[in-house]
């Protein structure tokens, strides 16, 4: 009886996350909606985007327990790839003007949605080839291994013209990325994230975190399952890169590069990257604090520029507070709770707890992702 | 044609002696700790502020530069103690997470104190000068870069090979635990390897800012990033390969940029970091082998 009971409240636990995490999200669509202030509606965008990414993010890292610090590259090709697939051979005349008239890319045009999934898919491509060589590795060359390859694809992409339009940014998209589109986006990828975390790979995936040689000693082809977490990851960051394109409608290869990808992984590691709640929460955090302190900034610049009062007192502009901010915030959590503030847990309904913490029955076994391994001293 | 080569071999022996510097300075944390330090570009930019800053004294400008090495090697052992020694025991993706965030927070503090626009520092006249032996024409400030990093470079040998605390560094890079059991302290060997690294991030600045002749608070990017190229090429692992991947990478970046067509040169950094996958998957350990390693990963 006591163990029916356990699996039913595992049960509920597992359906009631990704319940919680969409209630979020949507709840979060609908008051920015009725607010209808145009700059929130931005920020909130963002954030949703954001948030998208971070969770593709997780997929790979909070699974597999592998640092990444080459998910930009892929979300580059998602955004690269998302306009040749979603405008007119008109717009790419003036948005991609190296483009050769003659490609068979120059003239294909597709639905937003269709676009969004291509440029998916040519990132996932594109991860999947260079997966098969990044899967045997482990640790910090893993992580290395990641960034190179950013840089590799940010020079590329700074040089290829005809598909860049090199240095140059990329003007004349339209903007496609509506406030619920985003919001839907988000949704289905927190719903991908937490089915593939639960699924059998995710579980294969997650002992292979907690131990790579006993995981295969029970035969788990470890490789195997870093590599499916890892394509689903690139695949997810793709269509990230793509909804951010046609956000932000003006781009350039410098904007995915370190200080974006510290951005994102500053979030999952704030969050907790061992579950996709610890993505959500992590993302939603940062951006509110950074929004917070955005405003702020502006406050005190504008003050000291206009030599008000206060502003007179005021000892120097304010640039890069926000990023000193969220960088503290990041050690403070490193040092003091190395698994994130979700400490690896999903969000689960507060209810039936007649004693211990109630519905993570499943999730308590698990340290956290990157809070184990070879103690040095 | 032989004074071509003569001013490739002088360019290249500079260039190479100061990537070797600072490869040495990553791995000889990393060798120890297995941290791979990304704020290690961000100590090249604590002594190039240090330079702005102190070189606005009267003081003569030697001064000046052992102030601004004197710096970095303080930053550096003040981001291990707050930092690093908290995380000491976590994975190497954590600690590498970790000093990504430490590069983030000392860029954008000197973003937010200092300025986010380029300063030029006060450099002697002698860094831009230029001189003539048999028709080699050599600058003033490859012949000293090229003559420090020797010069450092030997010094850093004597001091691991000839003092206690050197082989208690060089113990600790084989296996740590076994060299604490022998009674070496942790917390100091771990304060010498970063105060080193420290050293010689303060080394290169001299140079690389004296090359530049302004300072930014991204200036460290680059250069961390070459000691990483560097490093993974080299040997991870090994000091001697850190070394040895100095000076390839120098003899490669000159060579290139000497002899390859300008519109190939822009995948320049592509083609590298290539390398440095390839290298990892092919060879993890690098051109030279540790010689004596556990589990190195």
């Amino acid at each position: 009886m006591k163990y029916i009971e356990t699996s039913n409240r595992a049960v509920w636990s597992r359906l009631s996350t990704p319940v919680i995490l969409v209630a979020i999200v949507l709840m979060i669509a609908a008051i920015t909606m009725v607010r209808e202030d145009v700059v929130f509606e931005r920020v909130v965008i963002v954030m949703f985007i954001n948030l998208l990414l971070v969770v593709g993010l997780q997929t790979f890292m909070g699974n597999s327990g592998l640092g990444s610090f080459g998910q930009y590259a892929f979300v580059l090709i998602g955004a690269y790839a998302s306009i040749w697939f979603s405008l007119t051979p008109q717009q790419k005349n003036l948005a991609l003007p190296d483009m050769p008239k003659d490609w068979w890319l120059y003239d294909q045009q597709y639905p937003f949605v269709a676009a969004v999934l291509a440029a998916g898919l040519v990132a996932m491509v594109v991860g999947a080839i260079i997966g098969i060589a990044f899967v045997r590795l482990r640790g910090a060359s893993f992580t290395i291994a990641t960034f190179a390859f950013l840089i590799v694809v940010h020079s590329v992409a700074l040089q290829w013209e005809q598909v860049t339009r090199g240095s140059r940014t990329v003007i004349g998209i339209p903007r496609y990325t509506s406030l619920w589109i985003a919001a839907a986006w988000a949704i289905a990828v927190i719903l991908v994230g937490y089915v593939f975390k639960e699924s059998t790979i995710g579980l294969k995936l997650r002992a292979s975190r907690e131990d790579e040689d006993a995981a295969a000693s029970i035969g788990v082809n470890v490789k195997l399952m870093r590599w499916l977490g890892w394509t689903l990851s690139v695949f997810l960051s793709g269509i990230g890169g793509a909804l951010w394109a046609h956000f932000i409608q003006q781009f350039s290869p410098q904007s995915f590069y370190l200080k974006e990808t510290f951005l994102i992984v500053a979030m999952l590691v704030i969050g907790g990257s061992a579950s996709v709640s610890g993505a959500v929460i992590g993302a939603v955090a940062v951006a509110m604090t950074s929004e917070g302190m955005r405003q702020f900034e502006n406050w005190w610049n504008l003050e000291r520029q206009t030599e008000t009062d206060i502003g007179a007192i005021l000892p120097f502009q304010l640039i890069g507070f926000t990023e000193i901010v969220i960088a503290l915030a990041m050690i403070l959590i490193l040092v003091l709770r190395p698994s994130g503030i979700m400490g690896g847990r999903e969000l689960s309904w507060p209810f039936g707890s007649s004693g211990g913490p109630p519905a993570t029955v499943v999730e308590d076994a698990q340290p956290a992702a990157l809070a184990h391994q070879d103690p040095v001293s | 044609m032989i004074t071509d080569a003569a001013q490739y071999l002088i360019s290249a022996l500079s260039l190479g002696g100061l990537y070797a510097l600072m490869a040495l300075g990553l791995v000889i944390v990393y060798g120890i700790l297995k941290l791979i330090n990304f704020a290690y570009g961000e100590l090249i930019m604590v002594a190039g502020y240090g330079m702005l800053i102190i070189g606005r004294s009267p003081w003569p400008w030697i001064f000046v530069a052992i102030l601004s090495v004197i710096c970095a090697i303080l930053a550096a052992l003040v981001m291990e103690r707050v930092a690093f020694r908290p995380v000491r025991n976590s994975s190497p993706t954590t600690m590498l997470i970790t000093s990504f965030a430490v590069s983030a927070l000392l860029q954008n503090l000197a973003l937010l104190i200092i300025s986010p626009r380029p300063q030029v520092p006060r450099l002697p006249d002698y860094f831009s000068r230029n001189f003539s032996v048999r028709g080699v024409r050599i600058a003033a400030l490859d012949l000293m870069g090229l003559i420090v990093s020797v010069l450092a470079l030997i010094l850093l040998t004597l001091f691991l090979r000839r003092t206690v605390i050197g082989l208690s560094l060089r113990a600790a890079a084989d296996d740590f635990t076994m060299t604490r059991l022998m009674g070496v302290r942790a917390n100091m060997v771990i304060a010498v390897a970063f105060a080193i690294s420290g050293l010689m991030a303060g080394i290169v600045a001299l140079f690389w800012i004296g090359n530049t002749r302004s300072t930014t608070p991204t200036i460290g990017l680059e250069p961390v990033l070459i000691a990483f190229i560097a490093s993974v090429v080299g040997g991870m692992s090994s000091m001697k390969g850190a070394v040895l991947g100095g000076y390839v990478l120098g003899f490669l970046t000159i060579g290139l940029q000497t002899w390859l067509p300008q519109d190939i040169n822009a995948y320049r950094d592509a083609v590298l970091f290539g390398i440095v996958i390839l290298v990892l998957l092919v060879r993890p350990e690098g051109i030279v082998r540790p010689a004596y390693s556990r589990e190195a990963r």
